[in-house]
């Protein structure tokens, strides 16, 4: 199924069979791109929640949502190592909970961590590897693109197999590393969901950008959907300056995996 | 840890009126310590000493700079402030935008620290902008950078370069704040004193503006973020205040502070909720002098006094002394007046951010800024003596005997000057060679360290003319902001090189198709006590102050940076200006590259072009620098950037670029190399109409030029205006999607691939 997107600009709720879903993005101290990820949220229709990393009830609060976001940024700094010490949060321990563990589930919270979410997400054990320091030790942002190699997750449903996307990416610590026979076994498993075409931004193992967990259900990548959403913010195409919106792709997925499901909660 | 200092007293210090004081080392004039002892009645105590030191530094109290500053007020106009709701003396200028919405921005230099840590010495420079930012009650939403480091090939300068990147890379992408431009240049003049001048902007509505004052007698007074430690004691009385000897090394020991961008993210996002929720009365941030700083500037500008207890202070460092904890500059520290209903909801803030505060004292209504140390008296002053009332210098200034025949040694006249590319061969390879000299290559090995997206707001960032930012998400409402100096210019003549500074500003700002409102300047010199170089202040100060008369822009704010220099030789004199506009909606910009689908349409140049290479980008390439800087006529430049903003209001142009430093060659090779789309260009009619060469008419530096794309749809419409309101304008030819190059009828063709190998390949060729 496809949703229909608002105009950009238009703020008014788009009329989907979805309204009425709820996503969250999760704010931990040093979260910077949360305000990104709510937008991109609100402009596929669907209700953003913000969520605070120390909820006391983070279950409960879990519960009254249908997916969560994980957004970027340099939580806490990204001292000692990135997102080392926000999965220790609360809410993050409803989150693998409620994502039905390392293994996932098939009706369990879609989540998708970008970037420094990424990075919570495998110290979280939710997926499998690991962020080391981009191999040229530099920050680097540029308009990256993507080949889209597993349509069968959560987050993915809405691209064509294969499909070739521009968006963002900008980090530190992007240098996706994992032992060999974890590769194997993401590859093996159809896990692999986005690789860097044209040039490897980071030295990122089997050039790898994003992976899900076995469910599908979880999804992290390092480069940005969140800044490709809307034309006049987003990167540059050939069309013209900052007109890429292939994230938006992202965001409407998760709303046409849970209307498969039967549904927003 | 038992105390390994003695406390001194008001007492004692009344008691023991003649012990000798280290107001020397302390950077204190023998006649600014009379003065201080004048004022008290007494010689100061430690701590009262500490405290006048840091505050009467030039760093501080802009005591060679304020008699010329004074213009910027003075020649203020009635349209200049329409938009204007806070202007210079506080921590930065603040314009309305309408619909409730205001803009704070400033631009503010971190030069002698950069040199001596250059990675700490830029992030704290971005620190030290954003809170003042912050303490407008603004949320702070981009940063731009004007840099200038010394000769590209010289061996210190990848030293200065990597650590400066990476330091404003590594603090500003941590806050979360796009980078949407900046400058950057090379030259020897800035070997040992690189310029890192940083600035910012911040979005308000009209109720949450803040200032910096105590008032209410009873009212609490708060340190909170970072704890106070040794770093950067004195980093604005010796370090900004003082020139460096030969050895490139301060006289006195070191003084930069180290930031952590995690404390200023936080303290951010804690400050905003703060605002939001009407905790506090006044607010201040910590720079440069600290807490001798923030009190004095607090109670100065209240209409009490203040009383603190500084054994409260939280320390990093246990064994630091009181005037030590009063000047330190330890970053990420703010000081917030509150009132004592609202203690309680202050608290829960700091706990909800994990943000650490110490409750220091309260506001009096004795006028006296009373600081105690464990109850004992060690500071009792009028704060205004020390934050308001520091000494104001007239200092002597002369022409520099070197300025006539600097100004006599014309481009035209002098050996580099002689035998000029001619043939299409020579142009074709001057244009490769100027595109890929220092000033003009492609910056985005630097670029490329900075997140310009975070936020999903940015309309435009480098290489465009000017970067721009959404404001309203409802309406599209934003602002775009340039910087630019042309210290070359200036070096030539400063009264014309200012104005050609704030006209390159205002154009850049125009070009994108934002309606000019307020300007801010970071003013970067070299000693003061050098009558040459207040010389070149004092003129580049009066011809700013006039240019903004002319061109109905006030300054709202900004920084003066003396002692620029190592040994006894000056920066060029460098004024950054910085141009602040509005836009209706941002989708409105115009980029400054033929884009794919402007394939066909007409390439117009606005202006003439008259002969002007001294001080240019290409004499520089022949390493010349003498003459007078091109014409200076800010009524064209008014006229040209009502042009611009019409044409993109209108939707009549879908590229336009500035002509500014390397000509029309430069303007050209950019927009061509902008999203590799070509042009075919016919010089003829510059030629005949103007009587310059082709060689003058690819590499003059003429102002009041700008080149654009038009849809052949809008070239009556757009050659009605232009000609309606007199503006010359040219066709120059038409953008060709397909031809992959920058074509120069009857001159040369320049394949973009060959270009952009040349252009790309200079930085990362020293620093990759």
């Amino acid at each position: 199924m496809t949703t229909d997107l608002p105009l950009i600009g238009d703020y008014s709720t788009p009329q989907t069979p979805l309204n009425g879903a709820r996503i969250g993005v999760v704010t931990f101290p040093g979260t910077l791109d949360d305000v990104d990820a709510l937008r991109a949220v609100r402009l596929t229709g669907a209700e953003a929640v913000s969520l605070w990393h120390a909820d006391d009830d983070a279950a409960a609060t879990l519960a009254g949502l249908d997916a969560v976001v994980i957004p970027g940024g340099f939580s806490y700094g990204d001292y000692l190592r990135a997102g080392a010490i926000s999965r220790f949060a609360p809410m993050m321990t409803a989150v693998a909970e409620a994502a039905g563990g390392p293994e996932g589930s098939a009706d369990g919270l879609p989540v998708l961590g970008i970037c420094n979410g990424f990075q919570i997400l495998t110290e979280s054990h939710l997926l499998p590897g690991s962020m080391i320091k981009n191999d040229h030790l530099h920050f680097l942002c540029r308009d990256q693109q993507l080949r889209v190699e597993n349509t069968d997750t959560a987050w993915t449903r809405d691209f064509e197999p294969g499909q070739t996307i521009t968006v963002p990416l900008k980090n530190q610590d992007g240098q996706y590393v994992a032992d060999e026979a974890t590769l194997d076994r993401l590859e093996g498993e159809g896990r692999v969901v986005f690789r860097y075409v044209g040039w490897n931004p980071n030295g990122s193992r089997r050039d790898i950008a994003g992976i899900a967990n076995p469910a599908g259900n979880v999804v992290g990548l390092m480069p940005h959907p969140e800044h490709a959403i809307e034309v006049g913010f987003g990167p540059d195409t050939e069309h013209g300056v900052r007109t890429g919106t292939d994230g938006l792709s992202f965001f409407t997925s998760v709303l046409t995996t849970l209307a498969s499901r039967g549904g927003a909660a | 840890m038992s105390q390994q200092f003695s406390i001194e007293t008001v007492e004692q210090a009344a008691a023991h009126p003649d012990l000798e004081q280290p107001w020397a080392e302390l950077g204190l004039k023998e006649d600014e310590y009379a003065r201080i002892r004048e004022i008290l009645g007494r010689r100061p105590t430690a701590a009262e000493l500490a405290m006048y030191s840091v505050m009467w530094s030039e760093h501080c109290s802009y005591k060679s700079s304020k008699v010329h500053l004074r213009q910027f007020g003075e020649k203020l106009t009635e349209e200049m402030t329409r938009h204007m709701m806070v202007g210079i003396g506080e921590n930065a200028g603040v314009t309305d935008l309408g619909d409730g919405w205001a803009v704070t921005f400033k631009v503010e230099s971190h030069n002698h620290p950069s040199f001596v840590e250059p990675y700490q010495g830029a992030a704290t420079g971005i620190g030290g902008i954003v809170r003042d930012i912050i303490s407008m009650g603004a949320r702070p939403v981009a940063v731009m950078d004007p840099l200038r480091f010394g000769a590209i090939d010289h061996p210190d300068t990848a030293r200065v370069v990597h650590g400066v990147v990476a330091g404003i890379g590594g603090y500003g992408n941590s806050l979360g704040l796009p980078n949407i431009g900046g400058e950057v240049a090379f030259d020897a003049s800035y070997q040992g004193n690189p310029l890192v001048n940083a600035l910012a902007v911040g979005v308000l509505k009209h109720e949450d503006l803040r200032l910096a004052n105590a008032s209410g007698v009873g009212n609490k007074v708060v340190l909170f973020g970072a704890r106070t430690g040794g770093d950067g004691i004195g980093g604005a009385s010796v370090l900004a205040s003082e020139s460096f000897d030969d050895g490139g090394k301060p006289a006195k020991r070191p003084s930069v502070q180290v930031g952590d961008p995690f404390a200023e993210k936080v303290l951010i996002e804690c400050c905003l909720e703060l605002f939001r929720d009407s905790l506090v009365e006044g607010i201040q941030d910590l720079g440069a002098a600290g807490i001798s700083c923030a009190t004095s500037e607090l109670a100065s500008n209240g209409e009490g006094g203040m009383r603190v207890e500084l054994t409260h202070v939280l320390l990093r460092d246990p064994t630091l002394t009181p005037g030590e904890i009063l000047m330190s500059e330890s970053q990420e520290r703010m000081m917030a007046v509150v009132t004592p209903e609202n203690v309680a909801a202050f608290e829960a803030v700091m706990a909800k951010w994990d943000v650490e505060h110490s409750w220091l004292g309260e506001v009096t209504g004795d006028g006296r800024l009373v600081i105690t140390w464990d109850g004992e008296t060690i500071v009792d002053v009028d704060p205004r003596t020390v934050a308001h009332d520091g000494p104001v210098y007239e200092r002597p200034y002369h022409r520099p005997s070197f300025q006539d025949a600097l100004q006599a040694d014309t481009f035209r006249s002098s050996a580099a000057g002689q035998d000029l590319p001619a043939t299409g061969e020579e142009l074709r390879a001057a244009v490769v060679e100027l595109m890929s000299s220092p000033n003009l290559a492609d910056v985005s090995w630097i670029t490329r360290q900075y997140d310009r997206y975070v936020r999903g707001n940015t309309a435009l960032s480098a290489p465009d003319d000017a970067g721009v930012v959404r404001v309203d998400e409802e309406t599209g409402m934003g602002v775009a902001v340039a910087t630019d100096c042309n210290d070359r210019y200036a070096y030539l003549d400063p009264y014309a090189g200012a104005q050609l500074s704030l006209a390159e500003a205002y154009r850049n700002v125009t070009t994108v198709g934002a309606v000019p409102l307020a300007v801010t300047d970071c003013l970067n010199f070299g000693s003061p006590e050098d009558p040459e170089v207040m010389w070149q202040f004092a003129e580049a100060v009066r011809g700013l102050a006039d240019a903004c008369q002319e061109l109905g822009v006030p300054v709202t704010g900004g920084n003066v940076s003396l002692y620029n220099q190592t040994g006894g030789v000056a920066i060029h004199p460098t004024p950054t200006v910085g141009v602040l506009g509005r836009f209706d909606d941002v989708l409105r910009r115009t980029p400054s590259g033929f884009g794919r689908d402007a394939d066909g349409q007409a390439v117009y140049l606005l202006g003439e072009t008259r002969d002007e290479l001294d001080g240019s980008e290409y004499a520089n390439l022949r390493g010349h620098l003498g003459g007078v800087p091109p014409r200076v006529d800010l009524a064209r430049e008014r006229l040209l950037g009502e042009l611009l903003v019409n044409m993109s209001r209108d939707g009549m142009v879908d590229a336009a670029h500035d002509v500014s430093k390397g000509g029309l060659a430069a303007t050209l090779a950019d927009m061509v190399l902008r999203f590799g789309v070509g042009a075919r260009i016919v010089l003829d009619e510059i030629v005949r109409r103007d009587g310059v060469d082709a060689f003058t008419a690819l590499f003059s530096e003429t102002q009041g030029r700008t080149v654009v794309s038009v849809p052949r749809t809008e070239e009556v419409r757009f050659t009605d205006m232009t000609t309606a309101r007199g503006y010359t304008v040219t066709r120059l030819g038409v953008v060709d999607a397909e031809s992959g190059a920058l074509e120069v009828q009857g001159h040369f063709t320049l394949p973009i691939a060959e270009l952009r190998e040349a252009w790309e390949a200079t930085l990362p060729r020293h620093f990759g």
